[in-house]
């Protein structure tokens, strides 16, 4: 089922929560909505459950709009943050509620009822739990049991929010590769939302950033990575440096560096310049560059180093050309990406 | 150190052997005294006379009266205040609006007020002299100095037990619980029935009991209202006053004795409610 979005607005008092989204899910996608705290994620999903609802803009499914279709008829899947889990209830009258809750013409009989559930919850491998209640297992089993009664009542649409937030990072990492899984073999759309570009860029086909309530960018997980759009999405996807630099005739300078200019469409100037640590060349000196430290991390070693007053770490291969701490070398920043100052952060 | 770091959090509360015997005794002095001493009276009081004249006062139709009108007046107005209750904390625990806060002080106002003034308030509006009194004479209605009275009077005194009880409650629960049932495709009553009542049951029992409790034994707003007409106006603390008043002891105590067990029970149930809910790990209050 496809999703689209129409220009869909909401204030909370005078915070726009959400500020003129529009956002096409294609039918089998796996979507991820990533932002900070606050920046609109939860409520731009909970407006297409029908949880809440947007001041203006359209939310339309599988063509239909979904406006006036209240929350209970949109056949949409929803996993909370926090699961949810009906605390007075077995694991399994868990699962089994969106089907016993049907009108009496629609509802199978019991019979059909209990083996439904029990195949769910074997699908979720969890087919022994059915008799506990949600205080007594895991994080993880919780979180599957979230799932297997989200996908009973055969919803179109599956949204997930913060789906692994309340999980430690071993249960997490599992899980995710087995609901990506789960998602490809039961032909799902699904949305989800994080806080964890990694999680993001893992998990999804394509990622929409979110900031202050407006999506700001939306793509594939390599290509937000290697080309943001703003410094707000460089930042945000990855470990990003930062040297102040001028843009002066379509040139952009280092400050302190006048021998380090790059051509950019930038507009005339304070500008920043945004690069990965992995993606500086070190080359061998002497050079304006000086050599503050060397650490060891992991397989990779962390160099710290100083150019005109501004610090620049770099990641560089163990078995690199490395420089030692105090002397002077060359920098190559020609993948640094220009980007013009922001005003005052919203 | 490690040793005095183990042990550092009983240090504050391990006194000296002394001391606790002596805290001990003076809390167990004024229990015997306070609470086990007047409870005591009223049994033996009761019972001073024998069984016999017990049977007498209760058999006696004025206190059969009073009998039937508490229960009566607790059989109306504790339904009531349970339904509105449950409404009116599910609107404060569930959602934002004007005048929210207004609301929560409303339903406290009770608790702060004087009973004798929720029974007079009453009396103002509904009394021959009242606001509405000339209205309701024409109509042939009668609130004030009758049953409607006694249980207006009532239902206003208790209305704070069970929502008071339950806003806590259902605000630390939370709405997701509510919001999962509607997007699996539950309606409104059936998130009710299914949800949201089963999550605040132990929390709404206790409520009621208190609700309960007070109704029963309501005095101050009741007297107002009642105009103590013995037979028909009189409910159980007021038919005790009465009888005491005219020197029949074992009356006084009779009656006494029979809502001091009532409330006993309620206790009780109460006690057995609170151990069923530390059980499962305090989860509910």
């Amino acid at each position: 089922m496809s999703v689209e979005l129409r220009g869909l607005r909401k204030n909370y008092g005078r915070a726009a929560a959400l500020d003129d989204v529009s956002l096409t899910i294609r039918d089998g996608e796996f979507l991820a909505l990533l932002g900070p705290s606050g920046s609109g994620k939860t409520t731009l999903l909970r407006t297409l459950a029908g949880l809440e609802f947007a001041d203006s803009g359209e939310v339309i499914i599988n063509g239909r709009p979904m406006h006036g279709v209240p929350a209970r008829e949109r056949g949409i899947g929803f996993v909370f943050q926090h699961y949810a889990l009906f605390r007075h209830m077995t694991v399994a009258r868990n699962v089994a509620f969106g089907l016993e809750v049907l009108p009496r013409g629609r509802r199978p009989a019991a019979s059909a009822i209990r083996s439904r559930v029990q195949d769910l919850l074997d699908l979720m491998e969890i087919g022994n739990l059915g008799g506990r209640y949600p205080e007594q297992i895991s994080g993880g089993q919780r979180q599957r049991v979230a799932l297997a009664r989200a996908l009973a009542i055969e919803p179109r649409v599956l949204l997930l929010d913060e789906p692994f937030g309340a999980l430690d990072a071993k249960v997490r990492k599992s899980l995710r590769v087995w609901l990506r899984q789960l998602h490809d073999r039961m032909g799902l759309t699904s949305i989800f939302v994080t806080h964890d570009q990694a999680e993001a860029m893992e998990m999804a086909d394509r990622i929409a950033v979110l900031r202050g309530g407006r999506i700001v960018q939306v793509d594939a997980p390599e290509t937000l990575y290697a080309e943001p759009v703003d410094s707000f999405v460089h930042e945000f996807m990855g470990e990003s440096e930062k040297l102040q630099c001028s843009v002066i005739d379509g040139l952009a300078v280092i400050d302190g560096l006048p021998d380090a200019a790059f051509a950019t469409d930038c507009p005339k100037g304070p500008a920043i310049a945004l690069i990965r640590p992995h993606e500086v060349e070190v080359l061998p000196g002497p050079g304006p560059v000086r050599v503050e430290s060397v650490h060891v991390n992991g397989p990779m070693r962390r160099l710290r180093l100083m150019l005109a007053g501004q610090v620049l770490e770099v990641l560089k291969p163990e078995d690199a050309w490395l420089p030692v701490a105090g002397e002077t070398c060359n920098v190559d920043l020609a993948r640094a990406r220009i980007y013009p100052v922001e005003r005052a952060a919203r | 150190m490690s040793e005095a770091f183990s042990q550092g959090l009983p240090v504050a509360t391990r006194e000296r052997p002394a001391t606790r015997l002596v805290l001990t005794l003076f809390t167990v002095v004024l229990l015997v005294l306070f609470l086990l001493l007047p409870l005591a009276v009223v049994f033996t009081e009761a019972l001073s006379h024998g069984l016999g004249k017990i049977r007498d006062s209760l058999t006696d139709p004025e206190a059969i009266t009073s009998i039937e009108l508490t229960l009566l007046v607790a059989a109306i107005s504790v339904p009531l205040n349970s339904v509105c209750g449950v409404a009116a904390a599910w609107c404060i625990g569930r959602f934002q609006f004007p005048g929210r806060s207004l609301l929560i002080t409303l339903i406290e106002l009770p608790f702060s007020v004087s009973p004798v003034i929720s029974g007079l308030v009453w009396v103002l509006l509904f009394g021959a002299n009242g606001w509405f009194g000339p209205m309701l004479d024409r109509a042939g209605l009668r609130i004030i100095f009758a049953v409607p009275g006694l249980v207006l009077a009532t239902v206003l005194v208790t209305f704070p037990f069970v929502a008071r009880t339950l806003i806590p409650l259902m605000q630390e629960q939370g709405a997701s619980e509510e919001e999962a049932a509607i997007t699996l495709g539950a309606g409104l009553w059936q998130m009710f029935w299914r949800v949201t009542l089963p999550n605040i049951r132990w929390g709404l029992l206790y409520g009621v009991l208190l609700c309960n409790a007070r109704a029963m034994g309501e005095f101050g707003a009741v007297a107002v209202v009642s105009g103590h007409i013995r037979g028909q106006t009189m409910t159980m603390p007021l038919q005790v006053e009465a009888l005491f008043n005219d020197y029949d002891w074992v009356g006084a105590f009779t009656i006494a004795g029979l809502l001091s067990l009532l409330a006993l029970v309620t206790l009780a149930v109460k006690a057995a409610l609170e151990y069923r809910i530390g059980e499962r790990s305090g989860a509910l209050l």
